[in-house]
């Protein structure tokens, strides 16, 4: 499914947030959006995820979600957003139980996604008792328990540490390339963004618009091959470039609120 | 080579250490019945006023064995569990009713302040007149005693859960009822056991005090029957038993709370 956005704005009361910020994510496609703390990522996420009510501007989604799909828009938590209560079965359950699925094909999905997120040992653990890692792997394997059409990712990986952070682009990277999920992903790490995304969305500081949009031309799957050193080099300093001066007033902002 | 001083460190990170002994309130609860016990032999307490621990226990016995005390147990908890539940359900009710709706809050919040502080008690003498002297009144009594401090701790448990786990859910397309069940409920659990805690003992104040106004059952009236016929050690014994009662509930909290509340 894609996901088209149309001057897009948005405000909480009279502070706007968002403004005129329209671009398009294709069918499969990673788009990730970087931008100054406070500028409106999360905002625009769950705007496209329909956990806030679109005030100006549209955004709509084309083409039917792919088979066996239970929850078109679908979120990964930045605090993963487990029920402490259930086990990690019982967590990727909670996605599914309100489905008629049938007890068979239940069990059948969460052990599928258990299994592809390395997690079929975990089962019956609660998540107190999982690392971070672990506990944003549940995070992820409840994602794709509904099959979605469009993943969307507030800083998924951003309270994990550098290795596991590491780790799990890896996994998400051969997820994607499994399932080809359309995926919107807001990160402040530009490592995150130039591994991760075909398309680069980068937000000015608040009220935020649309700064530039860079497609990155190498698959994602081939990024981290050597030929391609010094483009990703060249990217993250392009990127970088194009956020430090809106950073540092952001960085300022926030001190004097 | 020069010489060098060298040291072993020294521990210094010592005591502070939360932890308990399981045997000291046992060994301090017989020290006390102990010095109790041999005061009273020794006629250091005036035997009419304060009979010795031995006593009692024969008080108690001597009831136990004629009958009496099991009515009286059996009254009063009659009167606890059927106005503590009533009181708990209509709280939880009410109480997530003020968590999850907006409008509830606004209402039900400032009349639950201002109904909160009245000591329950002082409507006994209403509720006889409205249900009679029977066991409605009794039971009324304490399930409103009990209604008002569980709408607080289930409002505040609910409140308490975290609303990104209720985005959760809504991102997963859980219809309102489920998150209420799925989420609400279970988050709210930790907060609504801590309050069963202070509404039973609430519970147990009410009953003794209700069954000491309007009743001829009931450990609350036992007490004061005793105490109107000088009968010590049976007056002394009823209060034994109801902080044993208190015991009892408290004990049984903490198998639910360890139970319900396992993945803490
Ligand atoms: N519920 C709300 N009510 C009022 N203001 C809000 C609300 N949520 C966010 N804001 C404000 O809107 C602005 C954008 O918030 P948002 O969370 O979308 O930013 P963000 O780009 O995700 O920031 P960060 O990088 O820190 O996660 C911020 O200035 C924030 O203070
Ligand atoms: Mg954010």
């Amino acid at each position: 499914m894609q996901v088209v956005l149309e001057d897009v704005g948005y405000a909480y009361g009279d502070l706007p947030v968002l403004e005129g910020v329209g671009f398009a994510v294709a069918e499969g496609e990673t788009a990730v959006l970087i931008g100054p703390s406070g500028c409106g990522k999360s905002t625009l996420l769950n705007l496209i995820g329909g956990l806030l009510p679109q005030q100006t501007g549209r955004i709509s989604t084309l083409g039917t979600p792919p088979a066996g799909c239970l929850n078109p828009l679908t979120f990964v938590f930045q605090d993963f957003a487990l029920l402490p209560w259930r086990s990690v079965a019982g967590n990727v359950a909670l996605a599914l139980e309100h489905h008629r699925l049938g007890r068979a094909e239940q069990q059948a999905r969460i052990a599928e996604v258990l299994k592809l997120c390395g997690l079929s040992d975990f089962a019956d653990a609660l998540p107190k008792q999982l690392s971070g890692g672990m506990r944003q792997r549940v995070g992820i394997a409840r994602a794709i328990a509904v099959k979605p059409a469009v993943m969307l990712m507030d800083e998924p990986l951003s309270a994990l540490d550098a290795q596991t952070r590491e780790l799990l682009m890896e996994d998400l990277i051969s997820i994607w390339a499994r399932e080809r999920t359309t995926t919107l992903y807001v990160t402040h790490n530009l490592n995150e963004a130039v591994r991760l995304a075909d398309q680069v969305v980068v937000l000015s500081r608040r009220p935020g618009r649309i700064k530039r949009i860079v497609s990155i031309p190498v698959p994602v799957a081939e990024r981290m091959k050597p030929e391609h050193a010094a483009l990703v080099k060249n990217l993250h300093d392009e990127l970088w470039s194009l956020i430090k001066a809106e950073a540092q007033v952001a960085d300022r902002e926030m001190q004097h609120a | 080579m020069p010489e060098v001083a060298k040291n072993t460190v020294a521990f210094r990170g010592g005591g502070f250490v939360p932890g308990t002994r399981r045997w000291a309130p046992w060994l301090a609860f017989l020290v006390i019945i102990a010095c109790w016990e041999t005061a009273s032999q020794l006629r250091w307490l005036p035997a009419l006023f304060m009979p010795a621990p031995s006593e009692v226990v024969q008080a108690l016995h001597a009831l136990l064995v004629d009958g009496k005390l099991v009515a009286h147990i059996v009254a009063s908890l009659k009167r606890i569990v059927s106005g503590w539940i009533l009181g708990s359900l209509a709280g939880i009710t009410l109480g997530f009713m003020m968590g999850i709706f907006v409008l509830a809050r606004s209402v039900g919040l400032p009349i639950v302040s201002a109904l909160f502080p009245i000591p329950k008690i002082a409507l006994l003498p209403l509720f006889i007149l409205w249900f009679g002297i029977g066991e409605p009144s009794k039971v009324a009594t304490i399930a409103l005693g009990v209604f008002f401090p569980t709408v607080v701790s289930a409002f505040s448990a609910v409140d308490n859960v975290p609303r990104n786990l209720i985005r959760m859910a809504q991102s997963f397309g859980l219809s309102t009822r489920m998150i209420v069940f799925k989420v609400i409920l279970p988050g709210a659990m930790p907060g609504i056991l801590a309050g069963f805690r202070i509404s039973s003992s609430i519970a147990l104040i009410l009953v003794v005090a209700a069954e000491m106004i309007g009743a001829d059952t009931g450990i609350g009236a036992f007490v004061l029957a005793a105490g109107n016929l000088m009968q010590i050690d049976q007056l002394i014994g009823g209060v034994v038993l109801l902080s044993l009662l208190g015991l009892g509930v408290s004990a049984l909290l903490s198998i639910a709370e360890k139970i319900v509340l396992r993945w803490r």
